[in-house]
């Protein structure tokens, strides 16, 4: 599970470098982001850019690394594709996080 | 891992698939699947439909109906007109009442208390058509058929 962390201000932008979040590696996802927001300001932005499919299983890993948050930050996520955007979209989860259409986009904003 | 495609000229394009009930032989399933000849046409959305489908399904008789024990899935599609009608046979647990899960989709309104799961038959329910459960000799059934005409 490769995850390229880079600070920008109060913004930790994560993207992740795989192709796919699904059952074989949402645990590895979730234990990989644990480690990462053990120091995370006030913003968190998960950048899924490459990410071309997620299941059931990357969800929930997602769902569970905005409760590592905490109750007063919300996960934000960036750069969802076709695909991902489905499973979000099916699950209402769309509803949940603060979606940014590209990470370059809030970056350029963040400086 | 084993591949079988008749070649019968008149018979409609066939795929078969049999693979050890594991998250990664799912995933490289999965991969074999959508990189071979019968689909290989689909439209990116028609694919994503597919493999979210798929996927739910395969991973659910991974973690249920052999719950991690070892054990081997079948999949087998054939492309129609406008369709693929999907099967998935395996030898693990029946489902629950030998019944589908509801699938109702998941409660979103609570903020503190999100679900991490639960998720899956609410989507194969909503992305999936005719979908049909059967216990059978000891084997489970599932059925279904997937649009591919662009929606």
């Amino acid at each position: 599970m490769e995850l390229e962390v880079e600070m920008r201000g109060d913004l930790m932008l994560v993207r992740v470098r795989e192709d796919r979040i699904d059952a074989a590696v949402a645990i590895q996802f979730k234990d990989r982001m644990r480690e990462v927001l053990a120091n995370a300001p006030a913003r968190v932005m998960l950048d899924l850019e490459q990410v071309g499919f997620l299941d059931s299983s990357g969800l929930g890993a997602v769902v569970a690394v905005m409760k590592l948050l905490g109750p007063d930050r919300r996960l934000e996520l960036a750069g969802l594709t076709p695909t991902v955007q489905k499973v979000f979209r099916l699950t209402r989860m769309d509803s949940v996080f603060i979606i940014h259409p590209t990470a370059r986009d809030v970056l350029r904003d963040a400086v | 891992m084993s591949f079988a495609m008749p070649s019968e000229p008149f018979s409609p394009p066939f795929v078969r698939l049999v693979f050890n009930s594991d998250p990664m032989a799912v995933r490289h399933a999965l991969k074999a699947l959508f990189d071979g000849r019968p689909l290989r046409f689909l439209s990116e959305d028609a694919r994503g439909t597919a493999e979210i489908v798929l996927s739910e399904a395969l991973n659910n008789v991974v973690e249920h109906a052999y719950a991690a024990q070892p054990g081997q899935i079948e999949v087998s599609i054939t492309v129609e007109t406008g369709a693929l009608i999907c099967a998935i046979t395996d030898h693990g647990l029946p489902m629950p009442g030998e019944q589908l899960p509801a699938g109702r989709p998941p409660a979103v309104s609570d903020l503190d208390d999100l679900p991490e799961g639960g998720f899956g038959w609410h989507m194969i329910r909503s992305l999936s058509h005719d979908l049909a459960y059967r216990r059978i000799e000891g084997r489970n059934e599932l059925r279904f058929r997937l649009l591919t005409d662009a929606t």
